[in-house]
Formats: structure tokens, C-alpha cells, sequence
């Protein structure tokens, strides 16, 4: 009945050569900043962006003058104009921001690589800040003006219904994923339990010195059906900044360039943000497939040398969810792949968000998956995989999303 | 479902695209979009069909009855919305017509529940301005 709405037709032919992507090579990440990650930053969204901007700058050997762009997520509640009156920039020459929640994370990278590339800008920074746990909670449900006051409908179908808060619109696309797939609580369990293995050797991690148990996870209280708490993200309050430039630039400054070798967008026939219900079958991700494939094309690898990879981890079915559609496993065998954690621990075939992750490490917005994915080709993370050459990182999903692929 | 009072529901955005869906509510009508040129049952409305890009579009009645596609229970009360009390739970139906619409289920435990189950539609007027469209379990003769 839905036949023609179901395209997994990569329109390959439609799109431009490869040799026409200016990002792939010519640009790298040459700094990453960060607070700290807590449930109280005790200050404002503003001050927190101009810190972690500031680390980022003297992380890459900068001066505060050399940054001529910014992007920033729609969503931020800070801005360009408020940032360069703070920080004392003189003059900016690039800004933009990006859509769609999490979605933003790697189209921020995307922007800043296009700027450098075709010579708008020299060194831009990609930022987000936000007082997600002590201010306004995603996961508690907002007030009716938000909803009355929303410049399209969708949200209009679901919230009348009491469907007002990420982990049950996620808890929608889970009850069918599982139900389709034959997946188990335990096989989501394992998910949850190595992030957190992960973020017991991080100390910047909110979850640093708490483990968790397999029994643990399925003791974990119900929140909406059928995640438990553990399936969910940790609230956080906190900042992360990340400077773009070209790889020819980054090579004189300070790190070991994260050359960029992709970084894409997606969004796909009927997505919507998080209410993509409508479509033939919401077990899978098109925007995330579609995304996919374009990393593959531009970036000219496949899933099999990616060494280390930090997916978007809003909830926890998300992570097999996303193996399957950037195609690292069969459809269907993401949570199969999963079970009993050995593949995706840090030394097993696809180690996951190494920091922790949003689920144990914090939930900066994907930025601080990006930051870890840097650590990954620098080597310097606490979870450090060996001989890194290639870091994915993805952003989030059953929004319009991106992802970018780092390497060596 | 239990409601709490003083705390209003959220309300749909109602707009040129989809009031004729909404209002229909009031009737006690469910009703979606169908293009006349090539037949596409739509929902949610959209301005034109997206398989043929015609603007010519007519609202059909629904049959009312549909299946469960997927849903998920409300059990923790601050993860819910604070004017409906925990449990309730929250359906994603595919209609008889080939489309899918978000609804509560009532009458039904989150145990009874599963995928395919046979619902119908039925009108529950929450408010004076507000008339829903949601759905119970529905008998299908052997
Ligand atoms: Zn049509």
C-alpha cells in the first residue's frame, strides 16, 4: 500500500561526483573544548559557550582574533551576536546554524568544512552550550505555548495524546523495532552497559565510578514502555566547542589534525522531527540510511574500515538501530550484535561511544561525541582504541540527521 | 483514561492544510485526504499528494477501523504529560485505508496489548473546543 513512498533507491546517478566534494582530505578539526559535564553548571548557557570556545582555541594553538566563523544549532539558545561581543571578536566572517535538535551535531562540521573549503572563512568554530539538565529538561514536556506557538503542525497530531516527550516518541519506533526483529530488553541491557563500562574509565564522565549490571539495567525503572531509565540519555548541563579549518592550516598548529573525510546531512521522503510514524515501515531509518550512503560515496571507504564509531545515543535501541542502517550489520542484526557487548567494547570488532556516550557520559547534543571521536584519532581518549585510522561519528536520528567520518 | 483537571490537554495546530481533519472531530467524524487524481490516501494533510503532486484533493470518511501498529505505555509521571494520569497508553494505528494517526487506546491493559491488535475508532469530547478521535478493542467475528 505504501509502495511508491518506499525508496531505498539511492539515487546515485542524481548525484555529483566525487571528485567534486572539496571536504574529503582538504579539511580537519584542529581543536576541541569542552566544560565540565554536571547537573548544575551554577551559570549561564552564554559564559559555558565562551569557555568551551576558549579551551578550543588554546587546544589548537589559536588566538581568539585568528576565528573568523561560527556555526551554532538552532536550537542554542545562544548566539553569533552574543558570542562576539563576549569573546572581543573583531570581525566574523562566516555564521550559520543548523537544524533539527541533535540533528545539528555533525551538520554544524558539514558547514564549517564547506566554509574553509571554498576560502569564506579560515578557522570556524562549531559550538554548543546548554543548561539541558538545571534549565529547561527535554525530557519533561513543555508548556502548552510551545505547542500552540509550533511553526508546523506535526507536533499537533501527537501531543493531545499525552505523546509529549522524547523517550515515548522513541518508545514508538522501539515497540516495533523489537516487535519486528525479535529484539530483547537484555540485548538493549548490553547497550546500555558498556557505555557505561566506557564511561567508568572517563573522569569527565557524569557516570564516572557508578557501573552497572545487566541486572542493574533490567531493574531500572520503567518510564515509558518499553524503555527503562537506563535506555535513556543523561540530562546535562554543559558546553562543547570544535575548530574547523583547512588540513593544510591545521598541520602547523598544535594537534594531530582529525582530517575530515565526509561530513553529510540527511533527511529523507516523510521524515519528520521525531514523528516519522507515518512511513511504510518504521523499524528502519531512511534519513539515516541516506546518510549513509552519501558518507560511503564522498568519503570513498566502506563500514568495515571504520575503526571506532560514536552514534548518536539519545536511548539505547538508537545504537542497533544505526548499525543497520549505515549498513555495519543486516538489517534486523543490530541488536543480535549487541549481546553480551564484546563487539562493540572498546577492543572488540566495532568499539561504541568509547567516552560513555550521551546514555553515560553526558547529553551535550552529539558535540561530545564529536570531541571523543578527535581523542579517538589523536589517541588520547580514556577509552583509546588501537590504532585508530578512521572515527565515526553520527548525529541524531528520527530528526533530519548527519554524520561525518574522521581519520588519521 | 483519567484526566486531570484544571490541566488542559495540548491542542492540535489547526492551519489551511489540515482543518478540514480536525474539525470533522466535532461531527464525530474521522476523516483523511484522497487525492482525486490518483487515488492516494494521505495522511497527515499536505497541500498536494506527494506521489503525483496534484492539488486536487477530496476528504474521505474513514471505516473507523484499523489495527495497532505500535504503542507505548506511560508509567513514570514525570516523563508524562502531567493532565493525563499514569498508565495510558499511546497507539500508533494503521487504518483499513492504509494510513497510520497517533490515539489512545482505552479499556485495554498495557498486558492485553500487542501488534495487530483489531481496533475501531470512537469520539471522546475531552472539552468544549476539543473532540478526539480514539480508539478500543475491537471483536472481529471468526
Ligand atoms: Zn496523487
Amino acid at each position: 500500500m505504501f509502495d511508491q513512498y518506499l525508496s531505498r533507491r539511492y539515487q546515485k546517478f542524481g548525484r555529483p561526483d566525487p571528485s567534486a566534494y572539496l571536504i574529503k582530505d582538504k579539511t580537519a578539526i584542529a581543536g576541541i573544548g569542552a566544560t565540565e559535564f554536571s547537573k548544575n553548571s551554577g551559570r549561564s548557557e552564554l559564559q559555558m559557550a565562551c569557555e568551551a570556545i576558549i579551551d578550543a582555541v588554546e587546544d589548537a594553538g589559536l588566538k581568539m582574533e585568528q576565528i573568523d566563523g561560527l556555526v551554532k544549532f538552532a536550537m542554542d539558545y545562544t548566539d553569533e551576536m552574543h558570542l562576539v561581543s563576549a569573546l572581543g571578536i573583531k570581525d566574523l566572517a562566516f555564521f550559520a546554524e543548523c537544524g533539527w535538535g541533535g540533528g545539528a551535531c555533525c551538520s554544524t562540521i558539514s558547514h564549517a568544512a564547506a566554509a574553509v573549503a571554498t576560502g569564506m572563512a579560515k578557522y570556524v568554530v562549531c559550538y554548543r552550550a546548554m543548561n539541558e539538565r538545571s534549565g529547561r529538561r527535554y525530557g519533561r514536556v513543555p508548556g502548552v505555548e510551545t505547542v500552540m506557538a509550533a511553526p508546523n503542525d506535526h507536533y499537533g497530531y501527537i501531543m493531545p495524546y499525552g505523546l509529549a516527550v522524547p523517550p515515548s516518541w522513541v518508545a514508538l519506533f522501539g515497540t516495533r523495532y523489537m516487535h519486528d526483529y525479535n529484539v530483547t530488553a537484555e540485548q538493549l541491557g548490553w547497550v546500555s552497559v558498556v557505555l557505561r563500562e566506557h564511561a567508568c574509565m572517563n573522569p569527565e564522565a557524569m557516570f564516572y565510578g557508578v557501573p552497572a549490571t545487566l541486572e542493574d539495567y533490567m531493574a531500572s525503572k520503567m518510564i515509558v514502555e518499553p524503555l527503562r531509565l537506563y535506555d535513556c540519555c543523561v540530562d546535562s548541563d554543559g558546553a562543547c566547542a570544535i575548530i574547523v579549518t583547512t588540513t593544510e592550516r591545521a598541520k602547523d598548529l598544535k594537534q594531530t589534525p582529525a582530517v575530515i573525510m565526509g561530513a553529510v546531512q540527511g533527511i529523507a521522503e516523510q521524515g519528520e522531527m521525531m514523528t516519522s510514524l507515518y512511513r511504510p515501515k518504521i523499524s528502519l531509518l531512511p534519513e539515516v540510511w541516506y546518510a549513509g550512503q552519501e558518507l560511503w560515496r564522498v568519503s570513498g571507504v566502506t563500514p568495515k574500515d571504520v575503526d571506532v564509531a560514536q552514534f548518536y545515543d539519545a536511548f539505547s535501541p538508537l545504537i542497533p538501530m544505526q548499525m543497520e542502517e549505515y549498513g555495519f550489520v543486516e538489517e534486523g542484526e543490530g541488536a543480535l550484535f549487541c549481546e553480551g557487548g564484546e563487539r562493540i567494547r572498546i577492543g572488540g570488532e566495532l568499539p561504541c561511544n568509547t567516552s560513555g556516550g550521551h546514555l553515560s557520559e553526558a547529553y551535550i547534543h552529539g558535540m561530545n561525541l564529536i570531541n571523543e571521536a578527535v581523542r579517538q584519532v589523536r589517541g588520547t581518549s580514556t577509552g583509546q582504541v588501537d590504532d585508530v585510522e578512521i572515527s565515526l561519528v553520527t548525529g541524531g536520528l528520527g530528526v533530519p540527521t548527519s554524520a561525518i567520518l574522521l581519520r588519521r | 483514561m483519567e484526566y486531570v483537571k484544571g490541566v488542559p490537554l495540548l491542542r492540535p495546530y489547526i492551519d489551511y492544510d489540515n482543518q478540514e481533519f480536525w474539525l470533522a472531530h466535532r461531527e464525530e467524524k474521522l476523516v483523511f485526504q484522497k487525492c482525486t487524481y490518483c487515488g492516494k490516501i494521505i495522511h497527515r494533510p499536505k497541500p498536494m499528494c506527494p506521489a503525483c503532486l496534484s492539488t486536487d484533493m477530496e476528504w474521505i470518511e474513514s471505516t473507523g477501523l484499523g489495527t495497532i501498529y505500535s504503542w507505548t505505555t506511560f508509567v513514570y509521571d514525570r516523563a508524562a504529560y502531567p493532565g493525563i494520569r499514569v498508565p495510558y497508553i499511546v497507539v500508533l494505528v494503521e487504518m483499513s485505508e492504509g494510513v497510520r494517526l497517533v490515539s489512545n487506546i482505552e479499556d485495554v491493559t498495557s498486558e492485553e496489548m500487542y501488534i495487530g491488535m483489531p481496533v475501531e475508532v470512537f469520539f471522546d469530547k475531552v472539552s468544549d473546543d476539543l473532540t478526539l478521535p480514539k480508539f478500543r478493542k475491537r471483536k472481529v467475528k471468526k
